[in-house]
């Protein structure tokens, strides 16, 4: 179980990034198609919040690389 | 003290403080969301009602947004001062906004001023749930005996659900009690009557301040102060140290942001999905949604204490699993079971009833057409046009605005309700545990800030941006009505993985310090 937890904090490593960058993409697509106020606010709004998630998720993905979680299940 | 060693009767009157004013300040919450379609007629221009109902689903978001803000602002307080005084604080905040929400004029006194203040008052009861609830759980869970905790918490838990029910059960009530002709009843409704449910909060935060006035301060809190234990740094603590931020880190990924997207998946975007989607009529959405909320209650008491015995990882992380398989299949159900499709038409029972009317005081005149079409099944469809015709004899500027509801009658509607019912039944199993959870996973001096961060992030943001960003998603992928369940179904799912894999299956004794 140790060594699940640690290849798939690589998974939660590279996830954070890849979320940023699919709402980035896509907040920049609708705003091309329709650059109201109001589209680029929700798009500023959406990216802004998840930002430090993704930092978050990324933080955790390391934690488990490093093997702070490890044993744990078994408490 | 020992956490268990309280009479039975002072228990109670613990849960009964914490509980009524945390149901109270969930309903002043949600009679926001609640009255999105409105409260966007009357504080947005009336020119794009669609922009407007997303714009004001957006300050419902902007609430959730800032509800970690909130859960880290008051959770250092009462880790400083204590819980008590911090969640009367809260309460007071909540229901202050709340009330003054019922007096701003609309967009057509005030002009842009309108929106503004609604949006800086949406904050402020974002700010104040923000610090509500990690303190009514935490306070419960300090007085709770170890092998009862997810019982007593549970309370807590069903209050978030029971606010959204009183919500309900007020909107409507109001909306049918403004006049004897229930159209008119309606037109006051949309017109000042809303107000009322906002205002009347502040009799209940009145009630509920007096109760919570007379209650003690949490036994180990106390201790700790006695002791001279208390966090200097409860923000430091929490979040600047990895022993304590990897738990943080673990609460939100495991476990709240799943729940979060459980809950509003399962409540908020199922009504928004019936009403705009599905387009069942107002009242009878609401009250299917009632009925499902009723029935399903019950579980959060039954799934905490269960809880309290088997452990709170596996029914949590099972309610995700069974939202992830069911989801598209109950909701596509939603879709189906009021469609047209497969139904014969009763076209002998077609009605078409027209109104004239004159628009305020000009001679111009609204004309509204009501096609009342009939179903095999007991299925109304009910196609409203309205247009405006010009006194002037000039040529309307705009297409007539048409509108389509459905009501759906015996076998159909109970159908209907059983679908709901078990989203809601999913809401039960991830939330009813999850207090106890989460103040099992810090240790006193820091436990209110460290439990409500993570929670109202993964209730807030994951959860509270649910129903706008599975419209969104509708919107962009616009081949596929069922397209917005992948945000929720996406976000489960890691969670799942997350929680199964990291999370241990075991209670604590709340003393712990390290």
């Amino acid at each position: 179980m140790n060594i699940l937890k640690r290849i798939l904090g690589i998974v939660w490593i590279a996830l954070g990034p890849l979320v940023l960058f699919y709402l980035v993409r896509t907040g920049a697509a609708e705003i091309a198609k329709n650059p109201a106020t109001n589209t680029k606010i929700q798009w500023g709004v959406f990216i802004a919040v998840f930002i430090p998630i993704a930092v978050g998720l990324v933080l955790f993905g390391y934690y488990a690389v490093k093997g702070e979680y490890d044993g744990a299940e078994k408490a | 003290m020992p956490s268990n060693s309280f009479p039975a009767s002072d228990i109670r009157k613990i849960i009964v403080a914490s509980s009524v004013g945390t149901l109270i300040e969930w309903y002043d919450f949600y009679i926001y969301g609640s009255l999105a379609t409105v409260i966007a007629s009357q504080f947005y221009p009336h020119s794009n009602p669609g922009a407007a109902l997303l714009s004001t689903l957006a300050t419902f978001a902007a609430g959730f947004v800032v509800r970690p803000f909130g859960a880290l602002v008051f959770g250092r307080l009462g880790d400083l001062i204590g819980r008590k005084y911090t969640f009367l604080l809260t309460l007071i905040i909540m229901g202050g906004s709340t009330f003054a929400i019922g007096l701003i004029p609309g967009y057509a006194q005030i002009g842009f001023a309108a929106p503004l203040l609604v949006l800086l008052l949406r904050l402020l009861q974002g700010l104040a749930l923000g610090g509500e609830y990690g303190g009514a759980a935490t306070y419960v869970a300090e007085h709770a005996p170890d092998h009862r905790r997810g019982l007593y918490t549970s309370w807590i838990q069903a209050t978030a659900t029971v606010g959204l029910f009183v919500s309900l059960g007020v909107i409507l009530l109001v909306r049918h009690g403004l006049d004897p002709d229930p159209a008119r009843s309606v037109e006051k409704f949309n017109s000042w009557g809303w107000r009322i449910p906002f205002l009347i909060s502040i009799v209940l935060v009145a009630i509920s301040v007096y109760i919570r006035l007379k209650m003690k301060e949490s036994p180990l809190f106390q201790r700790l102060k006695s002791e001279g234990k208390l966090s200097v740094n409860p923000l430091t603590e929490s979040f600047g140290r990895k022993t304590n931020l990897k738990i943080v880190l673990l609460a939100l990924f495991g476990a709240t942001m799943g729940q979060g997207v459980v809950f509003y998946a399962g409540q908020f975007y199922a009504q928004s999905f019936l009403e705009t989607v599905c387009k069942i009529d107002f009242d009878q959405s609401k009250t299917m949604l009632l009925l499902a909320i009723l029935f399903a209650t019950p579980f959060f008491v039954l799934f905490g204490s269960w809880s309290d015995r088997v452990g709170r990882k596996w029914i949590m992380l099972g309610g995700m699993l069974l939202a992830i398989v069911t989801y598209p299949y109950l909701f596509r159900q939603l879709l189906t079971i009021p469609g047209t499709e497969s139904r014969t038409e009763l076209v002998a029972q077609k009605e078409i009833l027209s109104t004239v009317s004159f628009i305020g005081k000009t001679k111009d005149v609204l004309h509204t057409s009501n096609t009342i079409s009939h179903y095999d099944g007991g299925l109304i469809v009910t196609e409203t046009s309205k247009d405006t015709v010009y006194a002037s004899g000039k040529a309307p500027t705009t297409k007539p605005v048409t509108t389509m509801s459905r009501t759906v009658s015996g076998a159909d509607y109970w159908k209907m309700v059983g679908i709901l019912f078990l989203m809601v039944f999913y809401v039960t199993m991830v939330y009813g545990p999850i207090a106890a959870f989460l103040v099992e996973l810090f240790p006193t001096r820091i436990r209110y800030t460290s439990m409500s961060l993570p929670y109202h992030i993964g209730n807030g943001i994951f959860g509270g941006m649910t129903p706008f960003i599975a419209t969104l998603l509708t919107t962009i992928y616009t081949g596929d009505k069922l397209v917005g369940l992948w945000y929720p179904i996406g976000v489960a799912a890691v969670c799942l993985v997350i929680g199964a894999v990291y999370i241990p299956n075991r209670s604590q004794n709340l003393e712990f310090e390290n």
